[in-house]
């Protein structure tokens, strides 16, 4: 057994520590830690505003040649979103809002299309190549009765009649074995990064390991 | 003006962006590589407004005295920790990522491990929730049981030891049964994404602006 000496490796172990004691309870120690944690992730994105966006998009491309002019505007835009702490002109976030949503409603368009929509329902299409050997096609229709079933399921627009409501019930049948299967993966994911921590305190921090 | 111009804003540069991906030619292709630059430099502000917000929080915590006030020293000591790095890493190099300055050895040594052990924390609220949710009271439930069972077993070397067979099972149920029902999800949640942004583009959904 050999005790780490390294000050950070104690830091962090003590962290460790005062965050797991939130199981026994809220307690003095925990809400230190996640103060700490708090302040440090909002430090971190400032840094991180600042890199990866003030200083590439801003900074640069307007005080270094080419000159970009052009991005006065955006950013006489991004400054209306300041009007929020004056009461006479806090109408004026209106407007960098709008760009916003804009710019999100108009980029989810065309990608929701193609990525979800189109790419999901290609890769569930009953091709040929999909009925190699009998195992495949087995597979390949199960695959498309969990698609044509569960979008039945969620097919509220008609009454649960003429062959719709079995439909449904196979669907139900399909989700509920999909959301077993992603909660469990999920709760191997959380076991896995208990099991880091627990190395971490005991191979890094105590050297029992 | 104050309501009407927002909504030609957003009506047009929804319109702008959708055409754009349509015809990726002169000027459309180039619009939409200029709007999203500026989708980026607004989305900057409103980043520190809330930075700002929350800082604020903290100011007024420590002014008044409030119960806990001084907990917002300590969340101050890490915000001033992590910009005072970043700062550091900044002047020393270009690239504050590149392993072995400052701010990548504390994001590496601080940050990562306290998101993990948050993160780590789940895993106990996970299992009692597991309790609640994998009681087999019906047939939906059980078969719940059934998967998240197997899948949990089966991506375990243990699972291996068990029934050799179960990690083949497991990754047939991963890769087979719950696919077609997550397509499904994924299908239904994209048409919902869809629906609603051509609300906002239209001026029909009109929320964001109350």
């Amino acid at each position: 057994m050999s005790i780490s000496t390294s000050i950070w490796v104690w830091i962090a172990a003590l962290l460790t520590l005062m965050i797991y004691s939130f199981l026994y309870k809220e307690n003095p120690f925990y809400r230190l830690a996640e103060h700490i944690f708090m302040g440090l992730s909002i430090g971190y994105s400032v840094v991180i505003l600042w890199y990866n966006y003030i200083l590439p998009r801003i900074y640069e491309p307007l005080f270094f040649p080419p000159h970009q002019w052009s991005l006065i505007f955006p950013i006489l835009i991004g400054m209306m979103t300041f009007g929020i702490f004056s009461e006479k002109y806090n109408w004026l976030i209106k407007y960098p809002l709008a760009v916003y949503v804009a710019g999100y409603a108009g980029v989810q368009i065309p990608l929701q299309l193609q990525t979800m929509i189109l790419r999901q329902a290609e890769a569930s299409f009953l091709t040929p190549d999909k009925f190699t050997s009998l195992f495949s096609s087995f597979n390949a229709l199960l695959i498309f009765a969990g698609l044509v079933t569960t979008l039945i399921y969620f097919y509220f627009s008609a009454k649960r009649e003429h062959g719709l409501g079995g439909a449904s019930q196979v669907g139900i049948i399909f989700i509920m074995i999909a959301f077993g299967a992603a909660f469990g993966y999920t709760v191997m994911a959380r076991i896995s990064l208990l099991i880091g921590r627990m190395q971490f305190l005991l191979q890094d921090w105590l050297g029992i390991m | 003006m104050k309501k009407r111009v927002p909504l030609l804003i957003t009506f047009i540069t929804g319109f702008i962006i959708i055409v754009s991906f349509f015809v990726p030619h002169r000027p459309f292709g180039q619009l939409e590589t200029e709007t999203l630059i500026w989708y980026a430099i607004i989305f900057a502000f409103t980043l520190v407004i809330g930075v700002d917000s929350l800082v604020r929080l903290h100011i007024k915590h420590i002014r008044k005295r409030k119960k806990g006030w001084w907990y917002s020293i300590v969340f101050f000591a890490g915000f001033f920790y992590c910009l005072t790095i970043g700062i550091i890493s900044l002047i020393q190099t270009p690239n504050i990522f590149q392993p072995g300055t400052v701010f990548f050895y504390g994001y590496e040594t601080i940050l990562i491990p306290l998101q993990a052990t948050m993160f780590a924390l789940l895993a106990f609220f996970v299992a009692s929730a597991s309790y609640r949710a994998f009681r087999a009271r019906n047939i939906e439930a059980t078969l719940l049981l059934i998967a998240a069972v197997i899948v949990m077993i089966g991506r375990v070397p243990a699972g291996y030891k068990l029934w050799p067979k179960l990690p083949v099972i497991a990754n047939w149920i991963f890769d087979v049964l719950q696919i077609g029902a997550m397509r499904g999800i994924l299908i239904g949640v994209a048409l919902g994404a869809v629906a609603m942004s051509l609300r906002l583009i239209l001026g029909i959904e009109r929320t964001y602006l109350s």
